[in-house]
């Protein structure tokens, strides 16, 4: 055997050191989605799991069931209205906190301090508190009411005369109010990294703030705007945890995740479920290429020199 | 001719003057009061919260909301859980990235550019996705209720985006200091060990603060795996199952929610800027 260069020493040591790694991952995250996807296909619960194998009988059954089922297409709908909304309005308020605290003053960093704790603090602490701050009977914010709103129990209500979906809109607002912290620290950490020049080059040439942050700073936060903007969308569109804790699904709040969950659990009815987070993960991917065909270029153009 | 540009400037510029402290003041008070709340009602008896919902300040203070919930609803337990599922993830995150994101910043080998795209697909990776699959595994394997199964999950769940955020620091560590090392006779693991390591206690802090708080914030998987075995609940899955019952009262369970929140944000406060840093850095090249 003729000596190893130290080319292949140092490829040898690379994966050495990266299997730890590649290995949890294949075995916690790549070969369960594998699996899952296998689930879908499969009519399996969790009593006749052990016959269902490998090479057990596929069929597109569960796919069928699901998609024909109206409660499905009601979810999906509520998911991409709840991400949406609750995207747009955490980027829109993250913006508008970051430029509030771009400069210094006295008393920013407990400003800052407070602002990120949404975002910190653990989602069930969180969703308890607002819980109970909108508890019908005994939360403080229906004392400051004339008359108490079951915000989060009450599918459809009336405000000013219009029909308004109320628990979908409050769990809408809990999304903006714990996310904004993460839109803002990534548009602060923008801002506070553009040149000053700029800015000051359009003072002298006379321009007043608002044409200052149409067009000097806004088109130098595009490009970390759209990226925020499908980070939001990822992890909103998928996430369980907020309407699970806040509705448990109900009052016209259901979206896909908390369907899938609670086929896996309520029904035990695995394939259907495990069907659902197929079509809602596919169902992203679509929409994510629709967004990156449209927006994604334009955003490129207008941000691509300030890679980085 | 300027002087319409001079008024909009001088308008636009008082507006701001008078807006700016009014947006900072609502941005403090939607995220403070929330949390002065928490603590207020933490620290009364039911009773009076149910006599005077509106009011924030206590009549009587009072901390056997905090032993009621310790003892009683067995939140020291669940303390004890989440304390080492998140230790345990914190250490083996840190066993496992440190070698790895070494590797990705250093060495040239097969398929290392593509194990880039493992870890944004892995933390762009719906959870719930995984949730099925995994549910059905662990309830073969027999591995629901336990801890174990549940550190695994959070290690996979974490060690993609340490390894990135490592691999950002490592490369910033001067390769001559490195090449110092081994001609001194260094091993690559002990120029790893005694030269790359303590040069990066920054980034190695913020890694193992993110770690902390996926595990010790988690809620899905630590409902899906543990909700049977009440001994084994985290704080987080605890609260929650508590907060469905009509038993406990209110004032309780907010001085669960402030046990369950104060580590964490004692911990992110303690390392804000490294974590912060850590954390938008990496996400803005991906």
């Amino acid at each position: 055997m003729s000596p190893r260069t130290l080319r292949q020493q140092e490829g040898r040591a690379g994966l050495a050191l990266i299997s730890p790694t590649l290995v949890i991952t294949l075995v916690v995250v790549v070969l369960p989605l594998l699996w899952a996807i296998m689930l879908a296909f499969q009519d399996v619960r969790l009593i006749n799991i052990r016959r269902a194998g490998l090479f057990g009988r596929y069929t597109l059954e569960n796919f069928v069931y699901v998609v024909s089922e109206p409660g499905f297409w009601t979810s999906l709908v509520n998911t991409l209205v709840y991400t949406v909304a609750g995207s747009a309005l955490s980027i829109a308020i993250g913006l508008v906190a970051a430029l509030a605290l771009r400069d210094r003053f006295r008393g920013r960093t407990l400003v800052r301090a407070s602002i990120l704790i949404p975002y910190v603090a653990p989602v069930v602490a969180v969703a308890f508190l607002w819980e109970t701050m909108l508890n019908p009977q005994y939360g403080i914010v229906n004392t400051w009411l004339r008359e108490p709103i079951a915000f989060l129990t009450q599918a459809r209500g009336e405000f000013l005369g219009v029909q308004v979906p109320v628990a979908l809109l409050t769990v809408i607002a809990f999304e903006a109010w714990r996310y904004f912290p993460f839109a803002f620290l990534f548009i602060l950490a923008r801002l506070q990294a553009l040149p000053a020049e700029l800015d000051e080059a359009a003072v002298v040439d006379g321009a007043t703030p608002t044409q200052r942050f149409r067009y000097v700073i806004l088109p130098q936060l595009w490009r970390i705007i759209a990226l925020l903007s499908v980070l939001r969308f990822v992890f909103t569109f998928t996430k369980f945890d907020d309407v699970y804790l806040l509705t448990g699904g109900g009052a016209g709040t259901e979206v896909v995740s908390v369907r899938v969950y609670n086929f896996l659990t309520a029904r035990d009815d695995i394939g259907a479920s495990a069907a659902q987070a197929i079509v809602l993960a596919v169902f992203l991917v679509v929409f994510l290429t629709f967004y990156l065909r449209f927006f994604g270029g334009g955003g490129d153009e207008r941000g691509g020199n300030e890679q980085g | 001719m300027s002087g319409g540009e001079m008024s909009r400037d001088r308008f636009e510029r008082g507006l701001l003057r008078v807006l700016k402290p009014l947006v900072i003041l609502v941005l403090f008070v939607m995220t403070a009061f929330p949390f002065l709340y928490m603590v207020m009602l933490s620290v009364r008896d039911i009773q009076e919260l149910i006599l005077e919902p509106g009011s924030l300040w206590p009549r009587a203070f009072t901390l056997d909301t905090y032993v009621d919930v310790l003892t009683r609803q067995g939140f020291l337990t669940f303390l004890r859980n989440s304390a080492i599922v998140a230790v345990a993830s914190v250490a083996c995150t840190l066993l496992i990235s440190i070698p790895g994101a070494y590797a990705v910043a250093r060495l040239r080998f097969f398929g290392r550019r593509q194990v880039h795209f493992l870890f944004l697909a892995v933390y762009l990776f719906p959870a719930i996705v995984l949730a099925i699959p995994l549910f059905v595994l662990f309830t073969m394997l027999g591995l629901r209720g336990s801890l174990l199964g549940l550190i695994a999950v959070y290690i996979a769940q974490t060690v993609p985006v340490t390894v990135y955020m490592l691999r950002n620091y490592f490369e910033t560590v001067p390769r001559s200091v490195e090449e110092a090392a081994a001609i001194d006779g260094c091993t690559r693991l002990s120029t790893i060990w005694r030269v790359v390591l303590p040069l990066s206690k920054p980034a190695l802090m913020a890694t193992g603060l993110y770690a902390f708080m996926i595990a010790w914030n988690e809620f899905l998987f630590a409902l899906l795996f543990l909700v049977d075995k009440r001994e084994s609940w985290t704080v987080s899955l605890g609260l929650s199952q508590l907060a469905g019952s009509i038993e406990v009262p209110t004032t309780v369970l907010m001085a669960g929610s402030v046990v369950l929140t104060l580590p964490i944000v004692i911990v992110f406060f303690a390392s804000e800027r490294l974590l912060t840093e850590g954390l938008t850095a990496g996400a803005e090249k991906g």
